[in-house]
């Protein structure tokens, strides 16, 4: 690979990034709006995430006596897991990067990085609310681990390789395979999986501030100022990012293939509109859906679990 | 190739009669430098035979015509490689760590024979010289874990555990080999190769080895010995224990496919991996749910040796349908017993500086050790990561590199192969994400938040060699993950795989199924994209007012107890009632009411025990017929001297009956 084309990969991967990175606060407040209106209020507006990071950035930060340097790391710890997996997940262009190609076992132990870092942030000031926060979301991140190998896996069986973008690509190419059943299964198996792993109904009420049903707002209670800003742009690039590999591996059409200004455009557009229509409609869903009992979690991620695996067993015999 | 070994022999020999020499004052340091020596005179052999050396060591034994032989191929040398350089991070640790009766002339004398024992394994040529050093290991492990026996009563029990099981263990090893010597004649390993594989002895004999081999290696059902002697040992003993004695059993265990006995049945291969996956799970869910900390590490060990004879199983199952995901499932498993070697080594040793500062084991009594302990902490929590299996360590290396083994797999239509290896790859990923909420209950309960006890509070910083040592393995678990490409490299060599390449800077490519990793570029990668934020953080850090500190919130209250505080068991608790059927905790709540009213409670005590269930469903059942038996057995033994003579005689006269015949 010639040194000019390394660059071209690497500007496009930056593209990418800041792409993604603008985009996630609006995928956010795109799903608070919709639900706001369905749920007939009036809503804050697309830009209130943006407006509420810029506060949080201004803001002076407090922090619990006691806590460790784990307080301030594990925000960028979190906000660079997110930034990682949108370098390396296949959103506007479908090109690996040299070295890193975007091989879903390494994105997927990237986003676990900022799991982790959530869950010891939780535990950090030593507070009844962010242990149980933390309890809960590993047990919810261990539960999940099965069936998002699984779906990998199933995804990856056709194309011989675990690289995302070879697997965008080969559906882009193929439109067959999207609609062969293990394509469709092990889809349909990875959106439960996002929805558990970013926090949202039926798993996780991000809304919410009772103690009986909190996860991810209690591990963030003792975080403020700009270290709250970072986590929460890093869980709202996640779900971007997840959400975006889901919508590309349904509808891969606008993915660019090259470098080129006219295709990155076409990516970049396309990969907005897909995700700002799967965030209204994300919101839309919430509406529509009450939060599951903790302990009911567990069967719905054994569900996508058996429908991965179902997908992975399709493959090899329908195949 | 001899010299190393001849120097090993030396240096063990030097450090037993400094042990038992040296005086008090000055006994860990000379002792403890000579061990040091031993072990890095077994690693120095190891790397000579990794590299290729040939050359055997013959030591005459007083029997004639009984020859101990010496001769590490490349996958031995290996195996003394991470024998000694765990043993001489022991060393080190040991210096500082022992005192009291764990520095007693004994256990200082234990622990070179112990060490030696354990390099020497691998490098036997011959039945004789294996079986002998195998029970030079299992003796002086065996002394170590009674080191604390006169302060609690659970080490004699864990050391009575651990020595039947060893024992039995012994037996069946020695009833394999016994079976592949009668079929071949010989008792050198070029020898028994010759013995057929596909015939019922050596399926006969692979069952006996695996069972031997496997309780050695802490496999589940055979690894009950496993949680009760690591908790009870000293620490640097529990360290070598479980980062190298067990990799012994995994040593044997590829001693027999991959040398004695290669190409067994299908059997086999499906047999090693349902064990491999049996043990993962279970040993990783008990391991989530153990709150001592030790027990947690020792369960975690069950889960990785689950995890390397797993991969060791997938390796023998694709060997006949697909050459190259076969012999990177072979290559996983040896990545998997080094990067296991270093971070259990780190984990264990960190346990112990945890446990000498502040005197406690139990999770739910520690908190708040990052303040006080800081280098420790920085070990723990690279040994963590590396155990939990993210990059950049060597485990995630380890772990990525069975899991592209395993995608790569099977064409369609395989039926064995498409369905065991979804079901095997559903076993690691459970593992995979268990493991992680452990190792943050591990580090997150241990280190973060504040003190739950006194000792936890007052707990000082260990000294400065016990410091050195933790740090060295912790490091050693980043760098396994750094440069994954010269290790892979090493590793193929040892059992001639090939299509292992180098990528970028230490990155390692691989071929057979076109998968790259460099984790540099990764590591560069997640800075590069994090930068702006870190600027940005230290830009508004400069023109805001300066952060303040306050108390946590306390739900209205000023200042909450430290016992408010999640706990490791309550930590566990939403897993422990997800999988309450596999793990069958026994709670027990106690309600004293007010005498004046049944209905205001004045306390409510809780507990919960999670015994292990195959001890308690496979093993008491076994230990209470074995206990009739013996009862039954003491009627004819009643100590009547006469009686005995009377046994003596009568035992003579059919013997001569006998050979008379």
């Amino acid at each position: 690979m010639s040194a000019v084309e390394v660059a071209g990969r690497v500007l496009v991967a930056i593209v990418q990034v800041a792409v993604v990175t603008a985009l996630a606060p609006i995928v956010m407040g795109v799903t608070r709006q919709t639900r706001a209106r369905l749920e007939g209020r009036a809503g804050a507006g697309v830009g209130q995430p943006w407006r509420d990071l810029r506060k949080l950035w201004r803001k002076r930060p407090i922090r619990a006596t006691g806590t460790t340097a784990v307080g301030v790391v594990a925000p960028l710890v979190l906000l660079a897991s997110g930034l990682v997996a949108g370098a390396l997940v296949p959103l506007v262009v479908a090109a690996p990067l040299p070295q890193v190609p975007g091989d879903l076992f390494v994105v997927v132990s990237a986003l676990l990085v900022g799991t982790v870092a959530l869950a010891l942030l939780g535990l950090d000031a030593g507070t009844a609310f962010g242990g149980m926060g933390s309890s809960r979301h590993m047990m919810i991140a261990a539960l999940v681990e099965p069936t998002v190998l699984m779906a990998v896996y199933a995804l990856s069986i056709p194309v011989g390789s675990s690289t995302l973008s070879l697997i965008v690509a080969a559906r882009r190419d193929d439109p067959a395979t999207i609609a062969s059943p293990a394509g469709v299964l092990a889809v349909v198996a990875l959106a439960v999986v996002v929805l558990a792993e970013t926090g949202r109904l039926p798993v996780d009420n991000p809304a919410t501030h009772l103690e009986l049903t909190m996860v991810h707002e209690a591990m963030v209670l003792e975080t403020s100022g700009p270290d709250l800003a970072w986590v929460e742009l890093g869980s709202w690039l996640r779900l971007t990012v997840l959400l975006g590999l889901v919508a590309n591996l349904m509808v891969p059409w606008g993915v660019a293939g090259g470098a080129s200004p006219g295709a990155l455009l076409l990516g970049v557009v396309a990969l907005a509109a897909k995700v700002v229509l799967l965030g209204a409609a994300l919101g839309a869903g919430e509406v529509a859906m009450a939060k599951l009992r903790l302990f009911r979690v567990p069967e719905l991620l054994a569900g996508s679990f058996a429908l991965a695996f179902l997908a992975v067993t399709a493959s090899y015999l329908v195949a | 190739m001899t010299a190393p070994l001849v120097a090993q022999l030396a240096l063990a020999l030097v450090a037993v009669l400094a042990a038992v020499a040296a005086p008090d004052r000055i006994r860990g340091a000379v002792a403890g430098t000579a061990t040091l020596a031993t072990a890095a005179a077994g690693a120095w052999a190891g790397v000579l035979a990794l590299g290729g050396a040939t050359g055997a060591l013959e030591v005459p034994s007083a029997l004639p015509g009984v020859v101990l032989r010496l001769a590490p191929d490349r996958l031995g040398g290996l195996f003394m490689l991470v024998a000694g350089v765990v043993g001489a991070a022991v060393a080190v640790y040991a210096i500082g760590y022992a005192h009291g009766v764990t520095a007693s002339r004994t256990q200082w004398a234990a622990l070179p024979v112990f060490l030696l024992g354990m390099q020497l394994v691998p490098a036997a040529g011959d039945l004789v010289a294996f079986l002998l050093a195998w029970e030079l290991m299992a003796g002086g492990s065996t002394v170590l874990v009674l080191a604390e026996h006169s302060r609690r009563a659970q080490t004699r029990e864990a050391a009575l555990w651990y020595a039947v099981t060893t024992h039995l263990s012994m037996l069946a090893i020695l009833g394999g080999f016994a079976v592949l010597a009668a079929q071949t004649g010989a008792t050198d390993f070029a020898g028994l190769a010759a013995a057929d594989p596909r015939s019922a002895a050596a399926s006969l004999a692979f069952v006996l080895l695996a069972v031997g081999f496997g309780t050695k290696a802490g496999v589940v059902p055979l690894h009950v010995w496993l949680p009760r002697a690591h908790p009870e040992a000293p620490s640097h003993a529990s360290a070598a224990m479980s980062a190298a004695m067990v990799k012994m059993g995994v040593y044997g265990l590829l001693l027999v496919t991959l040398r004695l006995l290669p190409g067994g049945p299908t059997w086999w291969a499906a047999v090693l991996v349902g064990v491999g996956a049996l043990s993962a799970v279970y040993g990783i869910l008990q391991a989530a749910v153990a709150s001592d900390l030790k027990r947690l590490l020792a369960y975690s060990t069950s889960e990785n040796v689950g995890l390397i004879v797993l991969a060791l199983g997938m390796a023998l199952l694709l060997r006949d349908e697909a050459d190259a995901p076969a012999s990177l499932a072979l290559l996983a498993c040896l990545l998997l017993v080094v990067s296991h070697a270093a971070f259990k080594t780190t984990l264990f040793l960190g346990a112990g500086a945890v446990l000498r500062a502040t005197g406690e084991r139990d999770l739910d009594r520690l908190g708040g050790l990052a303040h006080r302990m800081p280098w420790t902490t920085a070990a723990f929590g690279l040994g963590a990561l590396g155990a939990a299996a993210l990059p950049v360590t060597g485990g995630f290396v380890a772990e990525w590199t069975l899991l592209q083994a395993m995608i790569h797999a099977a064409e369609p239509g395989e039926r064995v192969v498409a369905a065991t290896v979804p079901l095997a790859l559903g076993v690691i990923a459970l593992t995979a994400g268990l493991a992680l909420l452990t190792f943050v209950k591990a580090f997150g309960i241990a280190f973060l938040a504040r003190p739950r006890s006194l000792g936890a509070e007052t707990a000082r910083e260990v000294p400065v060699g016990m410091r050195v040592a933790m740090v060295a393995s912790g490091v050693a678990v980043v760098g396994l993950g750094v440069a994954p490409g010269p290790v892979a490299a090493g590793l193929a060599q040892a059992v001639g795989v090939d299509g292992v390449g180098s990528a970028g800077l230490g990155g390692v490519t691989l071929d057979g199924v076109g998968a790259v990793l460099d984790p540099v570029a990764l590591a560069v990668l997640s800075v590069a994209v994090v930068l702006p934020a870190i600027v940005a953080s230290a830009v508004l850090a400069r023109r805001r007012p300066r952060t303040v500190g306050a108390p946590a919130w306390g739900c209205g209250r000023i200042r909450t107890s430290p016992r408010m505080q999640y706990t490791a068991t309550s930590y566990a608790e939403p897993l422990m009632r997800v999988f309450d059927d596999a793990l069958q905790p026994t709670r027990d709540i106690e309600v004293t009411h007010v005498a004046e009213s049944q209905y205001l409670a004045d306390r409510v005590q809780y507990s919960q025990r999670v015994d292990d269930v195959v001890e308690v469903r496979l093993y008491a059942p076994v230990i209470r017929v074995a206990d009739r038996v013996a009862d039954a057995a003491r009627r004819v033994q009643n100590g009547s001297i006469t009686r005995y003579l009377a046994f003596a005689f009568a035992a003579l006269v059919v013997v001569l009956v006998v050979v008379s015949r």
